[in-house]
């Protein structure tokens, strides 16, 4: 039990800087959100997905820019978006979201 | 593990506006007190998730132990998300189990339905991963549908195909006087549902409910002089998994589930199909069919099929019965004390108390609270105490 091999390698610290390269990715799921969280109301409904990272692995985060069908295996890519806004002065916060791949 | 349930109580889940989170914890633990023939404890365990975003309320023990008159206690909040109600259980075994407390009393409590729409949402999801889930808009809600669609999309299922599973929940939860949502689902209502995260809708989430429900534990060789019908528990098991989803070698492989289902069996020394009933934590349809699939008793993406042939097999007389007194989905989900409600539920069933949701012939039941989409799982299995114990 106390030995470190019980622990694992692939830590999510280590997971995270493998795929930091990655830009272009594939839906794996995804869900239309029609019950947003405070700070979110303005967006939605939104889709939410997983993407599966060409160099491996999955991200959660939203599409965006989209215009037609969602389906499982479409191509997206990586763009950074605005998430949403922080405190009475309106900070924005920024982040990544995916669209379709152009 | 040597420690019994003495006493068990529980209030209707309700929006209860006229109550604070210290009317309802402390009203349940009288209940619970009454029902075990005894006024004071060593300690209190509270089970409650999210009293510091739905109420701005932390501290819990000592506040509900105030409200109970019982000065000077040892108290304190055990936290993991929705599984709050099951690690304070847990709590409180390994403290009687020890030796170092002789009684401990387990409270489960939240009071949800003071906040509404999106601030509700907003404060639910201090239970996910706040850097890289919840900044990004992300819900406890949309995460069990990227699960679902992924699941049907594996599999080759439709909305359908999950609704047995919901029916029956509501088929016990009519005959709960405890129930939220007392309602039948008729056949064909499920598929219609207005969507909540697509393929996610109304008729597969448990609703928010406000609630509290306690337990009083002793070692089990004082239990069987102090009550007539103790229920002792027989296994206590915690395991958890990656935090995220995403993180996971397979999303639909709920590894936490089965690690602390195998452990609790190999505890108690049973075989699977020792267990009679089964309270899950399904709080979406999906949540039940992967618990099930990990836990074994069916093979992975085979979860559905045992709510299919009209729920024959997971009704209160089937082979699997579950979600008894109408699970998270018709009884309520009250956040931090669900755990706990499935222990007062079990325990009616052992003590053949449970009235219209009664399974013929109980003798033990395995009670499982999850947090997140499975990071953290509680499982326990009661069992009506043998005479010698």
């Amino acid at each position: 039990m106390l030995d470190q091999e019980s622990r694992d390698s692939d830590t999510q610290y280590s997971r995270a800087a493998g795929r930091a390269s990655a830009k272009g990715g594939t839906v794996y799921s995804y869900t239309l959100l029609q019950e947003p969280p405070l700070g979110y109301e303005s967006q939605a409904p939104y889709y939410v997905a997983w993407v599966e990272l060409d160099d491996g692995g999955l991200v959660t985060a939203q599409l965006t820019d989209i215009d037609g069908p969602v389906q499982i295996g479409d191509r997206v890519e990586m763009v950074t978006r605005k998430l949403t806004t922080d405190g009475p002065q309106g900070m924005i916060v920024y982040g990544y979201k995916f669209r379709p791949a152009l | 593990m040597n420690v019994s349930i003495i006493g068990a109580g529980m209030i209707p889940v309700r929006e209860h506006w006229s109550k604070g989170i210290r009317e309802l914890a402390a009203e349940a633990a009288e209940l619970a007190l009454a029902d075990a023939g005894i006024a004071q404890v060593d300690a209190m365990y509270v089970g409650n998730a999210y009293g510091a975003t739905f109420n701005q309320q932390t501290q819990l023990g000592s506040l509900i132990g105030s409200a109970l008159g019982m000065r000077g206690i040892e108290a304190f909040t055990c936290e993991a998300g929705d599984a709050s109600g099951g690690v304070a259980l847990r709590t409180a075994c390994l403290a009687v189990e020890s030796g170092l407390l002789r009684s401990a009393l387990v409270v489960g409590v939240e009071k949800a339905t003071d906040i509404v729409g999106p601030a509700r949402v907003g404060a639910r999801n201090i239970s996910l991963d706040a850097d890289l889930e919840s900044v990004n808009g992300v819900t406890m809600t949309a995460l069990a549908a990227l699960l679902m669609r992924r699941y049907m999309h594996q599999n080759d299922l439709t909305l359908s195909d999950f609704e047995g599973f919901s029916i029956n929940a509501h088929s016990n939860g009519a005959v709960n006087p405890c129930a939220m949502y007392r309602n039948k689902l008729r056949d064909g209502t499920f598929a219609k549902a207005p969507m909540i995260a697509d393929p996610v809708s109304l008729f597969d989430c448990a609703p928010d409910g406000d609630g509290a429900a306690a337990v009083v534990l002793v070692k089990s060789d004082l239990a069987a002089d102090m009550v007539p019908q103790p229920v002792q528990i027989c296994a206590s098991a915690v395991a958890t998994d990656q935090f995220m989803l995403q993180d996971r070698d397979d999303p639909l492989q709920f590894a936490a589930i089965g690690k602390s289902f195998r452990d609790a069996l190999e505890q108690a020394q049973l075989r699977r199909e020792d267990i009679d009933l089964f309270e899950l934590h399904d709080a979406y349809t999906i949540m039940t069919a992967l618990a099930l699939e990990a836990m074994g008793y069916c093979l992975p993406g085979a979860g559905w099929m045992l709510a299919s042939d009209g729920g024959s097999h997971i009704s209160l007389d089937g082979d699997l019965p579950i979600s008894t007194f109408g699970g998270l989905k018709s009884r309520g989900n009250p956040g931090g004390a669900a755990g706990i409600y499935q222990a007062v539920e079990s325990a009616l069933q052992l003590r053949e108390s449970a009235g219209p949701n009664q399974v013929p012939g109980a003798r033990r039941a395995l009670i499982q609270n999850v947090a997140g989409p499975g990071s953290t799982v509680v499982t326990h299995i009661l069992q009506r105490q043998p005479d010698e114990a």
